[in-house]
């Protein structure tokens, strides 16, 4: 009896702040996307309407949250496939036994990782300057036009992802490696006593062993990247021609910017209910790939 | 191919890795020390002419970037000791507490780490606002204040405690606070100090929340002054990598000096998860 009443003096604090500051909010987030809150619902609740499905009706028939959501896409698509890469070609080296001095590399290819976006983001930000930037003077040097990276629309994107890549690649990196050193090591040993190559042991017993590992990570990745906001909002400012709008950001805009609570609710709702899918999608494609 | 040629090819890959992974901050570092409008010539100067700390001194005399240093130190080391004895007890009644409703409690939580926290922003900002608490610290502190995912760490490593131990203790009269104060709390060090350097870093770097709920220039982290100085002075390129140094070096230093303690918590969050 008195153990159970000290159990909830140890959870109420912890409760209290996560249901009044988070689970409220989340309730309270999907009532607001039914409604037209804005401006003048700030200044005085009584100009509050109950519109339904009006918000999200609107969004999906209006160009601004498509074409948010196909940068955002973008990101996530071209993006996380590619940190997967540079994060497991870089565990692949680190596990390599060959490797001296592992603990001096894996810090130095980690470190971007606990770096703060705003700071980095600036750094990047001179690195592809146009006109004194780093990248293009070394582009210059193998005798490679100027490219606008930041101002030119079909190039903003993809210098987002590179940077994104270089900031996050490490954590991945950290998680894989622990992944890859649990392999025991006799299945490599037999592999090679039957004269399998380095490639088709990566092909038979990498891979599969490490899969679930992969899994996850990808999983963590993506709903990590569809919640892009910081990177654009330093390096671009969402532009050029709105190129970089990530679906936070018109979230951000339409809330923070433009008032329009109801229709920046129903934006957060759509990107929860997109990557929940999303997630669910991986899942299983994930879960039928190890049963095959 | 033979061993050696392998092991040169691995170096020189890991060596190119590893440049370009730190390349960007040293860089930043040296440009932080170069005169006003050094680095924007050509070719690009790696190195500064005449190191000079005239940038630091603009950013802390004139950018009031000493207030956002204050602020960032001081959020961040709030939510930093809050949520540690919040997710400290949550964690341990979860994992040693018999309770009604505790499992199902407990998967509720962890249903709530698949909802994104920016889907609670809108409404979270109007109802700080009808307290009054929009632009004070206790906008940003108060909801980071407990955290689900720190809670299942500490959950996690706390049913490592054996129960003996618990009631040999509760048989000799020791009350449910002074068990935790003097046996569990030792025994959960080692995560205690993995949370905290962990939720430090995480505050310290935050940025959308910040930006919307502090408006004002005197609550401003670092992240949001930073944010805010290079929108200003987009072309002064020495001045603005002093102000990354500036909010790059404190979360640097604490990584590299408790590194193991970090990398542990990151495998312990995401392998076990």
């Amino acid at each position: 009896m008195s153990s159970q009443r000290a159990a909830w003096w140890f959870l109420a604090p912890a409760m209290v702040v996560l249901g009044v500051f988070f689970l409220l909010p989340v309730i309270a987030a999907l009532g607001l996307s039914l409604t037209d809150y804005d401006l003048y619902a700030l200044a005085d609740i009584r100009h509050l309407r109950f519109v339904a499905l009006g918000n999200y009706w609107d969004l999906l028939h209006q160009k601004k949250f498509w074409s948010a959501l196909g940068h955002t896409l973008y990101f996530v698509i071209v993006g996380v496939p590619l940190s997967l890469m540079v994060s497991l070609g870089a565990a692949l080296l680190l596990n390599s036994p060959l490797v001296r001095c592992k603990a001096f590399f894996r810090t130095a290819l980690f470190a971007p990782v606990v770096t703060t976006v705003v700071a980095v983001a600036v750094v990047w930000r001179y690195i592809f300057n146009t006109k004194y930037g780093l990248l293009n003077y070394a582009l210059g040097v193998v005798g490679i036009h100027p490219v606008d990276w930041l101002g030119n629309p079909h190039w903003a994107m993809p210098s987002i992802i590179l940077f994104a890549v270089w900031k996050n690649f490490g954590y991945n990196m950290i998680i894989l490696l622990a992944g890859l050193q649990a392999i025991p090591k006799d299945l490599y040993e037999a592999a090679r006593i039957d004269g399998a190559s380095p490639l088709q042991q990566f092909r038979h017993i990498t891979l599969p062993m490490l899969g679930p590992t992969l899994l996850m990570v990808g999983i963590l990745t993506v709903s990590g990247y569809f919640q892009l906001f910081a990177e654009p909002y330093v390096m671009t400012e969402g532009g050029p021609l709105q190129s970089t709008t990530s679906v936070l950001y018109l979230m951000y805009n339409e809330g923070f910017k433009w008032w329009n609570f109801g229709t920046a609710s129903a934006v957060a709702f759509l990107l929860f209910v997109i990557m929940f899918a999303v997630t669910a999608v991986m899942l299983r494609l994930g879960r039928r790939g190890d049963a095959a | 191919m033979s061993t050696r040629a392998a092991k040169a090819i691995i170096h020189g890959l890991l060596i190119g890795g590893a440049l370009v992974a730190v390349f960007p901050l040293l860089w930043m570092l040296a440009v932080s020390f170069m005169q006003p409008g050094e680095a924007g010539s050509l070719p690009p100067p790696l190195w500064p002419a005449h190191a000079t700390w005239h940038n630091y001194e603009v950013l802390f005399l004139r950018a009031g970037m000493g207030r956002y240093l204050f602020n960032s130190f001081a959020i961040s080391a709030a939510i930093t000791l809050l949520s540690l004895a919040f997710n400290l007890m949550a964690g341990y009644a979860f994992a040693k507490l018999r309770f009604a409703g505790r499992e199902r409690l407990f998967q509720l939580m962890l249903g709530l780490l698949v909802i994104p926290a920016q889907v609670a922003m809108l409404p979270l900002f109007l109802m700080l606002k009808s307290m009054g608490l929009v632009n004070s610290y206790a906008a940003v502190v108060v909801p980071a204040a407990a955290t689900a995912f720190g809670i299942f760490l500490v959950r996690q490593y706390a049913r490592g405690i054996p129960d003996e131990l618990l009631e040999a203790a509760r048989i000799d009269g020791a009350g449910e606070l002074r068990i935790f104060g003097q046996i569990v709390l030792p025994l959960l060090k080692p995560i205690m100090v993995t949370l905290a350097i962990f939720t430090f870093l995480t505050a310290w770097n935050d940025f959308m929340w910040p930006l919307i709920a502090l408006t004002g220039q005197e609550h401003y982290t670092l992240p949001l002054g930073l944010a805010s100085l290079a929108r200003e002075h987009a072309q002064d390129s020495e001045l603005m990598m002093a102000g990354s140094v500036v909010t790059v070096i404190p979360v640097l230093a604490l990584f590299l000096a408790m590194q193991r303690y970090y990398i542990e918590g990151l495998l312990l969050g995401s392998v076990k998860g």
